[in-house]
């Protein structure tokens, strides 16, 4: 039987008068990966940070793995973290480390490993992510690209059983972007984790996806696989995939 | 011309309300890093590498400015004591004046200079590219690692470096005063020690803990509460100087009265 690996339900938040998320409500099945698409200011990436809660919604509830997330207090909340892992958009690395102390920041911190477990977890993270050689490089000597591989084995180094991606392929060439959803795909299956994954990028969603959200006006507007969101005949799903549907006809 | 006017008033009114909302939350953010600073785990470590580099990095500065100030001001004071006669009081009133006032006031302006715009670009800087989000998502306690540390190690690091501006602007006096007259420096010191009182050192060194906690709290409360990307961190940087200047003045203010009124037999 598939249980929820995340249940949100009747989500509210605002920021003064602007209405972000108007009564948001999806569950995951755990190890589905789900794609949250919408346009820019739709709310994409709030929806993310209320789920961790970096950002407290004005209301509605949220359950990851059965525990109520509004309602931990810190210490239970830091312990949930440590099964959830977080891509940002911009990669998140710390500057003033290098890639290696990236990848040990959150096992020394939050895990009690000898130190030649975390050795082990650290090259294998990287090798996950083809970046072996990269371990005593400082962020700001990494591409993009690297930077997001990076903060992709900084995310999964945990093993969290869920993990939220915010527009991993953002600011990429077409190329890399497609490696990187690969990469995530490859992850998800070799950690067999539950994800969710904001993106405006129609290629990685296809990639990545089993199924997908559309938010637009603080509402989900739309729900199904990819295949059927491109197939439908909404007007605004026609107007929001029209270039993937021509390129894609295009290649075809 | 009305405009203007209007203009002015609504640029006033909102100066005004930010700086008092900056204290506000300045005052919350405090109360945070007292509830914060008594839990473990205590980062010691990383205490005392921001000890270590907050003052290395304003040493050279702080002890060139303090070296000047000395020097300058017996050369100014040094005329002025001889029109009166009391030329024999000059190494006893540069101690008392760079001990009670000049030595702690300077040194923490400049530390705020040089350190708060510093903290305050730090984590602003963090702030807007998500890295503190990130270590919050992992289960680390960003203010914990990055504030309390930072804020302590200031308190703690500003009354050394006091210490040794007090210090280095003596030298810079003794070295004014053999420019125009046959003086050793243990006569010097000897004057120095001899007028300078228990009651002179200890509030202008205590003072110094006030202003440190100061320069620490505000780059990081600016620093940490940025927000509108690289904008942010510029603004985070430059007003933690002028708040952190400014407050440092203000304290120092109330502090001296406190001073005269515990010790009222100091003046």
């Amino acid at each position: 039987m598939l249980i929820n690996m995340v249940k949100i339900t009747d989500l509210h938040k605002s920021f003064d008068d602007l209405v972000v998320l108007n009564g948001v409500s999806f569950s995951v099945e755990t190890g589905q990966n789900m794609v949250v698409f919408g346009r820019s200011g739709t709310g994409k990436s709030v929806l993310l940070k209320c789920l961790i809660r970096l950002m407290i919604p004005d209301s509605g509830e949220i359950f990851i793995k059965d525990h109520n997330v509004l309602n931990l207090n810190r210490k239970e909340l830091n312990e949930l973290r440590k099964d959830i892992g977080f891509l940002f958009q911009g990669s998140a690395l710390y500057d003033s480390m290098s890639v290696r102390e990236n990848l040990e920041f959150p096992l020394i911190r939050n895990f009690n490993l000898e130190q030649d477990e975390i050795k082990d977890r650290i090259h294998k993270v990287l090798e996950a992510v083809d970046l072996s050689d990269a371990i005593d490089k400082m962020p700001s000597e990494l591409s993009g690209g690297m930077r997001k591989r990076i903060g992709l084995a900084r995310s999964i180094i945990t093993k969290p059983k869920l993990m939220l991606y915010d527009e991993p392929t953002t600011g990429l060439d077409p190329i890399t972007s497609k490696e990187i959803s690969t990469l995530i795909v490859d992850l998800q299956h070799a950690f067999k984790m539950t994800s969710i994954v904001v993106t405006h990028d129609v290629l990685c969603a296809k990639i990545i996806a089993d199924c997908a959200i559309v938010l637009e006006g603080g509402h989900i507007v739309h729900e199904g696989t990819i295949k059927e969101l491109l197939a439908a005949e909404d007007p605004f799903l026609k107007n929001f995939f029209s270039d993937e549907v021509i390129n894609n006809n295009g290649r075809n | 011309m009305k405009f203007q006017k209007d203009k002015f008033f609504a640029v006033t009114q909102h100066q005004l309300t930010s700086f008092f909302e900056t204290l506000a939350g300045l005052f919350i953010f405090s109360i945070r890093f007292f509830k914060e600073v008594f839990l473990p785990p205590y980062e010691v470590v990383e205490i005392r590498k921001h000890m270590i580099e907050l003052g290395m990095k304003t040493l050279p500065i702080v002890g060139v400015t303090g070296f000047i100030i000395g020097l300058v001001m017996t050369m100014q004071l040094q005329p002025v004591l001889q029109r009166f006669g009391a030329e024999a009081f000059l190494p006893g009133s540069i101690g008392i004046t760079i001990v009670r006032e000049l030595g702690p006031v300077i040194t923490a302006l400049i530390f705020a200079g040089r350190v708060s715009s510093g903290i305050g670009a730090e984590l602003g800087s963090m702030r807007v590219t998500e890295q503190i989000d990130a270590m919050e998502v992992s289960g680390v306690n960003p203010f914990r690692l990055l504030v309390v540390t930072r804020v302590f190690a200031t308190t703690f690091i500003l009354p050394l470096l006091t210490v040794y501006v007090i210090f280095i602007s003596l030298v810079g006096s003794y070295i004014a005063v053999v420019l125009v007259q046959n003086m050793t420096w243990e006569y010097f010191t000897g004057r120095v020690i001899f007028a300078v009182e228990f009651a002179d050192a200890v509030p202008g060194i205590l003072k110094t803990f006030v202003f440190g906690f100061i320069v620490g709290i505000v780059g990081a409360y600016l620093g940490f509460n940025a927000k509108n990307g690289t904008e942010g961190v510029g603004k985070a940087s430059t007003t933690s100087v002028v708040v952190s200047s400014l407050l440092i003045l203000i304290i120092d203010m109330v502090l001296v009265k406190l001073t005269l009124w515990v010790w009222p037999n100091v003046n």
